[in-house]
């Protein structure tokens, strides 16, 4: 479904992302951990089509085709979906207002009808009850005032109401208490198929817990310097990562 | 090339919607500015001699003014007797109700997407048309008629119901007022009049569109409300132009009186041509408009949502001088490429125990220069006065300019103010937001905007309000890379 082909990508000239390598396949589940500014949240930025980042070599297939000759919003009706790290505010707008027009469109790139509002509702509910979400958080503008795991929340609701073929969490998990984590995790859980894909970016084993990884991809400068299976996470959880650190950094060719 | 360049070079991309124009015959006056125009126009209307001369005083008075030059807005000097004063179609006799009116002006406003057939209007708006220089129908006149409301054009206000036009015109924008009202008291040719009686609620939103047709002519039409004591209406204004190469003046007053424990909402929805991408040609929206809270417990609320006009200059402003009286002013300027607007309100406290609520939203893209102007006056006997001010600025790109020029101005010790005011910019990060979840850089303008906006356009009664969102995304459009 995916495959990631020696990326490069940098910020105002600085190398982040130096030669990643990753292939996922439908009905696989990737965690990608490692150490912070490793370069996660760029990874799953560079996918999404983020601007500021310049992609300075190699090459992403996604479903065959070449994801980054498309436009952010292309890639999001193709079906990539992201969870933000750090979800946005816009004011006067609501969840409800916003994914109207979000699902619409991707409905009108796929050659769907529109949903109307009495499809959409029901649409709504039904998602609402997966992620157990309140519907007062959706008609309140969006991000604003949410606390961090409500903005969290909100982003799973997002992706279920979307209904994505690939999906990358970012840090889904902080700012989650235990019962909001398993919420969201079920919700995660309930949403993926084998037609469907999963990257969980996250720092903690507990997620994994609920989430179970068939990979998990460790990041450091910009590279996957180690992949394995969900035993590694444990690894990780337990060891840290100044094991890996120093494997890499002592064998690091200048 | 930062985003931001880029937002620039790509800006602007939809052309202005109601750039047409139509031929038909016409009345004109001839070109030019001076008493026997003036007669000319007054002759044509068949108005009573007390008219003429109030014309007459106000062209003195006009001519000894000269024209304000404290705005922030540049432009180049109008010759105004190089304008046409009057023009108006030719209809072979004049209509008594919308089924004699000429079909083909139907059209115009069909065109416009408004229906003047009233079985074919939505139920809940009376409209008046304005084209050019005349009213050209009224809708639901007959139904009005029932509940002692008048709702008519100006001229035939003048015939009908000459005490009521005599007792309130220029009772609340005097022709001295400034340069602009003294000239629109001289030439105005029509506009719409309303009167709600005692106690009556007027059970439809009452509107009037204007149009400008014709080339080098000047509009100003002149809006009288008056809302007599525990009666309510809502008052709607719609206005488009043609493309053309060169600057159009209107210069409109519009004036209220809301009797005691009266409540008028005046909302309008400009959209006179803006000009080209270059700055070229449309509309110089010179407005005075103003509205006294006469009785005690009486309330005046304008709602604006400007998008058109090269240069807009206008101020809808409250006298409080009732007692417990409520002023409002709900605005939302949009301007872009070359356009310029400044505008804002003025709340003049003097009655006891009198509100005022002021929520401005800029927003600016292109070359465009947005100003908010505001005053805040609380005189002496003005115990009590509260006043909240919101003036928020939004801007695209970073050649544009957002100003803020409040003026608050208090005699009575007792008097709370409060002012508060914002500038953003529309955030990257929000539009890759919405394009991560599928949603076109465009539209996601369109909806940061009408969020930003929200308070205003939540103001609006609905039909409108979706116009206005609408319009909003139109004016707006291309100005994001
Ligand atoms: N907009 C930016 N400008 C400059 N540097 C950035 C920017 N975004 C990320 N970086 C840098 O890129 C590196 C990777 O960041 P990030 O992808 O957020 O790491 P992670 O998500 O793994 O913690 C960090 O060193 C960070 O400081
Ligand atoms: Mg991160």
């Amino acid at each position: 479904m995916l495959s990631i082909k020696n990326l490069h990508a940098s910020i105002e000239g600085t190398p982040i992302l130096r030669g990643i390598n990753l292939e996922v396949k439908a009905g696989e589940v990737h965690a990608i951990m490692g150490p912070n500014g490793s370069g996660k949240s760029t990874l799953a930025s560079v996918l999404a089509g983020r601007e500021e980042y310049e992609v300075t070599e190699g090459e992403v297939l996604f479903q065959g085709k070449e994801l980054l000759e498309l436009s952010p919003e292309d890639r999001a009706r193709e079906g990539v979906f992201l969870a933000f790290q750090y979800p946005i505010e816009i004011p006067g707008v609501s969840t409800t207002n916003f994914l109207r027009t979000a699902l619409n469109q991707v409905r009108e790139y796929r050659g769907l009808e529109p949903l109307d509002a009495v499809k959409f509702l029901s649409l709504m509910k039904e998602k609402m009850a997966l992620v157990e979400i309140d519907q007062k958080l959706l008609s309140r503008s969006l991000n604003e005032g949410f606390s961090g795991g409500e903005k969290k929340r909100n982003e799973i609701f997002q992706m279920a109401m979307l209904e994505p073929v690939l999906s990358i969490l970012d840090e889904t998990d902080s700012g989650l208490d235990i019962d909001a984590l398993r919420i969201v995790s079920n919700g995660v859980n309930k949403l993926k198929s084998e037609n469907t894909a999963t990257i969980v970016v996250t720092h903690y084993q507990r997620l994994l817990d609920y989430i179970v990884p068939d990979f998990v991809h460790v990041l450091y400068k910009g590279r996957i310097v180690k992949s394995g299976t969900k035993e590694l996470a444990l690894e990780l959880e337990e060891k840290g990562y100044d094991w890996i650190k120093e494997e890499v950094d002592s064998t690091a060719t200048v | 090339m930062s985003k931001d360049n880029q937002i620039l070079e790509d800006l602007n991309s939809k052309e202005y919607e109601h750039g047409w124009s139509v031929d038909f015959e016409t009345d004109e006056a001839p070109i030019g500015l001076n008493e026997d125009i003036i007669r000319w126009i007054s002759t044509k209307k068949e108005e009573p001699s007390w008219l003429l001369d109030w014309r007459l005083k106000a062209f003195k008075i006009w001519q000894g003014m000269s024209e304000p030059a404290w705005a922030n807005v540049n432009y180049p000097k109008m010759d105004l007797q190089a304008l046409r004063y009057y023009s108006a179609p030719k209809q072979s006799n004049k209509p008594k109700n919308i089924n004699e009116v000429d079909p083909e002006l139907i059209a115009i406003y069909e065109r416009l997407g408004i229906s003047l057939n009233e079985q074919k209007r939505l139920q809940g708006i009376a409209i008046d048309v304005v084209l050019d220089s005349v009213s050209v129908a009224t809708t639901f006149k007959e139904t009005l008629g029932k509940l002692g409301i008048i709702f008519c054009s100006f001229s035939e206000a003048v015939k009908e119901h000459p005490d009521l036009v005599q007792k309130y015109l220029g009772s609340v924008v005097p022709m001295t007022d400034n340069y602009y009202a003294a000239l629109n008291a001289a030439v105005f040719s029509d506009g719409s009049f309303c009167y709600i009686p005692k106690g009556v609620r007027c059970p439809m939103e009452l509107s009037t569109y204007f149009r400008i047709n014709a080339a080098n002519t000047g509009q100003f039409e002149r809006t009288l409300i008056v809302a007599d004591d525990s009666s309510y209406v809502s008052y709607l204004e719609g206005c488009t132009a043609p493309q053309r190469d060169e600057n159009q003046l209107h210069a409109a007053v519009v004036e209220i009186y809301a009797g005691a424990h009266a409540e008028v909402k005046y909302s309008t929805v400009q959209n006179w041509y803006p000009g080209d991408k270059e700055g070229k040609g449309g509309i110089y929206n010179f407005v005075t408009k103003r509205g006294i809270c006469a009785g005690d417990h009486s309330k005046i609320s304008w709602t604006q949502v400007e998008t058109g006009s090269a240069v807009t200059w206008k101020y809808p402003s409250c006298i409080l001088k009732g007692d417990h009286s409520i002023g409002e002013f709900y605005s939302v300027a949009v301007t872009n490429n070359y356009q310029q607007a400044d505008t804002g309100t003025k709340m003049i406290h003097i009655g006891k125990n009198t509100k005022s609520r002021i929520v401005s939203k800029g927003i600016s893209a292109g070359k465009s220069q947005n100003s908010y102007r505001g005053q805040v006056q609380v005189m002496k006997r003005a115990h009590n006065a509260r006043n909240f001010s919101q003036c928020d600025s939004l801007l695209m790109g970073n050649q544009c300019g957002a100003h803020t020029f409040p003026y608050i101005d208090i005699a009575n010790p007792s008097a709370k103010v409060e002012h508060e005011a914002t500038t953003s910019k529309i955030g990257e990060d929000q539009i890759f937001y919405c394009n991560q979840r599928g949603i076109a850089t465009e539209d996601a303008v369109a909806l940061i905007v009408n969020g930003y906006a929200k308070e205003v356009l939540n103001q609006l009664p609905m039909e409108f309000a979706v116009e206005a969102q609408k319009l909003l995304a139109l004016t707006l459009e291309g100005s994001v890379g």
